[in-house]
């Protein structure tokens, strides 16, 4: 496990002539787990594609140890940065430990075989993340939270030092959304994997990462740990909304309560409504 | 930061380890797989040649097998020589080179554009080609080399074309099929508007083309085709790792490692070029490329590679095709007959089974 020197200079990034992030800095720490919040079109999911080389920067750069990523040979650093998009695509009727192979990719290039290192990194993907049984089973059988543990194997086979992804739990059901996010911080934990993913939900990356990105408007407006970037004043200012934040009763981390922008919650409704007048 | 102890250490993979139990039962299950691939190919590869003696042998005299193998092997043997050697062979090879490409760029296209509708076939790139040679015989009286050469460049010309007009940002695919489908049926009227210009042998010679034919191959007019395979084929098979991955999305192709775009851009081109060669050489040899494709995804299952696989059940089902519409019909007939038969019930059965996943699903 390297220490990797991995950033954002500078960076703006635009579809076409309208602009999405403007000059934005990022530092992302070695060995730690980090998401980037913030509404819908604050430009967190251009970033990360900004930051995983899909999506070009038309100032400024990312530097992997030094280098700007997007001018290394994408092999390179496909060993060291991995990615999971937001809605990958499952060849009909692969079987999972196929699709897992996949990850191996950079590892092998075009014409290499299959070598024992292959072997040993799918079968400890498959193992990390519980899906060792389901190695010939076909992906599209599987449930969702399967499937996307199937595809976090899949980067976990490529054995990046960095792993990045883009919404890792939207789509899924509450408990695999906890299951997934467990995951990533155990592999965190265990292979020391630096972590960076676009999270929808503020609690949820409030209590499982060790650093917080607010964006808006395609900049940075908060940065730091949970507690520095999870208050009243800054989801105010990111997501426009009024808050009370308490703390989490299980694992003690921030947590938003929203008051709601206009007129009141159900249950205040209710003790409206049998209040006698 | 220093990172001595604080995280567990990581195994480090090399050759020289030995494989742990879970290592050990991955490569054995990888290896079934894998056998399962070779099987299908060499199966195939079995019965390409069976039916490639077969189409050698059997025709208006018979001649054995030992006939046909001492004029394969360059012996002059009196008759055999010409009826096997200068008629026969032509054409048997023409079939398993155009089977082949047919299969291989077919199956290009259907992985790159994530769509089994997404054959040549199909989206208007074969009725380009086919309109610009159709032009050649009967507007310019091209044949050879230069016929092979204008019906790459209708194909090009129409390929680039229907991806500028399907273009909007991203690639979907479901509009460049659409748009790809007007496009053929343009090119067919304009194929059908030369025809009625041309004389009547003209004439008759185009349409014999059009319908797909192996009739009259010759080694010179199977140059271009041969030249085309040979340059094409090891490059698509140098790219084939590539186009796997790009099954799983650009993103994820792009994470790993695969330069997305300039593997596309050169299988697009290579496929182009090669199945225009094809075309120029047999005619459009109705649905192959469509065919091979999902019949050898069949065959290996998802997620291997099925480039070669496609490429010997294309030949396969060319030579067998044309077997039967020669010599199994009423009177002989062009092979694209057969093949058109054939594929006009796959996309039956293809609907009907796309029907039923969709009213399943919902």
């Amino acid at each position: 496990m390297t220490d990797h020197e991995f950033s954002a200079r500078g960076v703006s990034v635009g579809y076409g002539d309208r602009p999405v992030i403007g000059g934005l800095d990022l530092q992302v720490p070695a060995h730690r787990v980090g998401a980037i919040i913030g509404p819908n079109g604050c430009g967190k999911s251009t970033l990360l594609r900004t930051l995983s080389r899909q999506l070009r920067p038309s100032a400024g750069a990312v530097l992997l140890d030094g280098r700007a990523i997007h001018s290394m040979p994408t092999r390179e650093v496909a060993k060291v940065l991995g990615l999971l998009p937001q809605s990958p695509t499952c060849p009909e009727g692969i079987v999972v430990e196929d699709l897992v192979s996949r990850g191996r990719t950079p590892h092998r290039g075009s014409f290499g075989r299959w070598t024992s290192a292959d072997d040993e990194a799918i079968a400890l993907a498959l193992e990390e993340t519980g899906t060792a049984e389901l190695a010939e089973r076909p992906v599209d059988e599987l449930s969702g939270g399967q499937r996307q543990r199937v595809w976090i194997a899949m980067a976990l086979a490529q054995q990046t030092d960095l792993l990045l992804l883009d919404e890792p739990t939207t789509f899924l059901d509450l408990a695999y959304q906890i299951d997934v996010l467990e995951l990533l911080v155990r592999l965190n934990e265990s292979r020391g994997t630096t972590i960076v993913m676009v999270l929808h939900d503020i609690n949820l990356a409030a209590r499982y990462c060790d650093w917080l990105a607010a964006m808006r408007d395609g900049t940075v407006r908060a940065r730091g740990g949970p507690r520095e970037v999870v208050d009243v004043e800054t989801v105010r200012e990111v997501f426009d909304l009024e808050t009370v934040v308490i703390d989490d009763p299980v694992s003690g981390a921030p947590l938003v309560v929203p008051r709601g922008r206009a007129g009141r919650s159900a249950g205040e409704r209710t003790a409206a409504r049998e209040v006698p007048a | 930061m220093s990172t001595g102890t604080l995280y567990a250490p990581r195994p480090v993979p090399g050759h020289d380890r030995e494989l742990g139990a879970a290592g050990r039962s991955v490569r054995s299950r990888r290896r079934r797989r894998q056998l399962r691939w070779n099987l299908v190919v060499a199966g195939l590869a079995l019965l390409v040649a069976a039916l490639f003696l077969l189409s050698l042998c059997i025709g208006e005299r018979t001649y054995s097998i030992a006939e046909v193998v001492q004029v394969i092997a360059g012996q002059h043997v009196p008759g055999a020589s010409f009826g096997v050697g200068v008629l026969r062979l032509p054409r048997a090879c023409g079939a398993v080179l155009a089977g082949a490409a047919f299969g291989v760029v077919g199956t290009c296209f259907q992985v790159l554009l994530r769509n089994t509708l997404a054959s040549p076939d199909i989206i208007g790139v074969t009725a380009g080609a086919n309109t610009a040679a159709v032009a050649g015989i009967i507007l310019f009286g091209l044949s050879g080399l230069a016929l092979t050469g204008l019906a790459v460049a209708g194909g090009l010309v129409t390929a680039v074309a229907i991806a500028l007009l399907a273009w909007q940002g991203s690639g979907a695919t479901s509009r460049l099929i659409l748009v790809g489908i007007a496009a053929a049926s343009m090119f067919d009227a304009a194929t059908l508007w030369i025809m009625t210009r041309g004389s009547q042998w003209d004439i008759q010679a185009a349409s014999r083309w059009l319908t797909g034919s192996l009739n009259g191959l010759s080694w010179a007019s199977l140059a271009p085709l041969i030249g085309a395979l040979l340059v094409g084929l090891p490059l698509v098979g140098l790219m084939s790792r590539q186009l796997g991955n790009l099954q799983l999305g650009d993103d994820v192709a792009s994470g790993l490692g695969v330069r997305v775009s300039l593997t596309r851009a050169a299988i697009m081109l290579i496929g182009v070029v090669v199945l225009a060669a094809a075309t120029a050489t047999t005619g459009p040899i109705a649905f192959v490329s469509l065919l091979c494709g999902p019949i050898a995804l069949n065959l290996v299952g998802a997620g291997h590679s099925s480039l070669l696989p496609a490429a010997l059940v294309g030949a396969a089902m060319v030579l067998a095709s044309d077997f039967i519409a020669a010599h199994l019909l009423l009177r002989s007939y062009p092979v694209g007959v057969v093949t058109g038969i054939l594929g006009g019930l796959y996309l039956i059965v293809l609907l009907i089974r796309m029907g039923r996943r969709t009213r399943g699903s919902a």
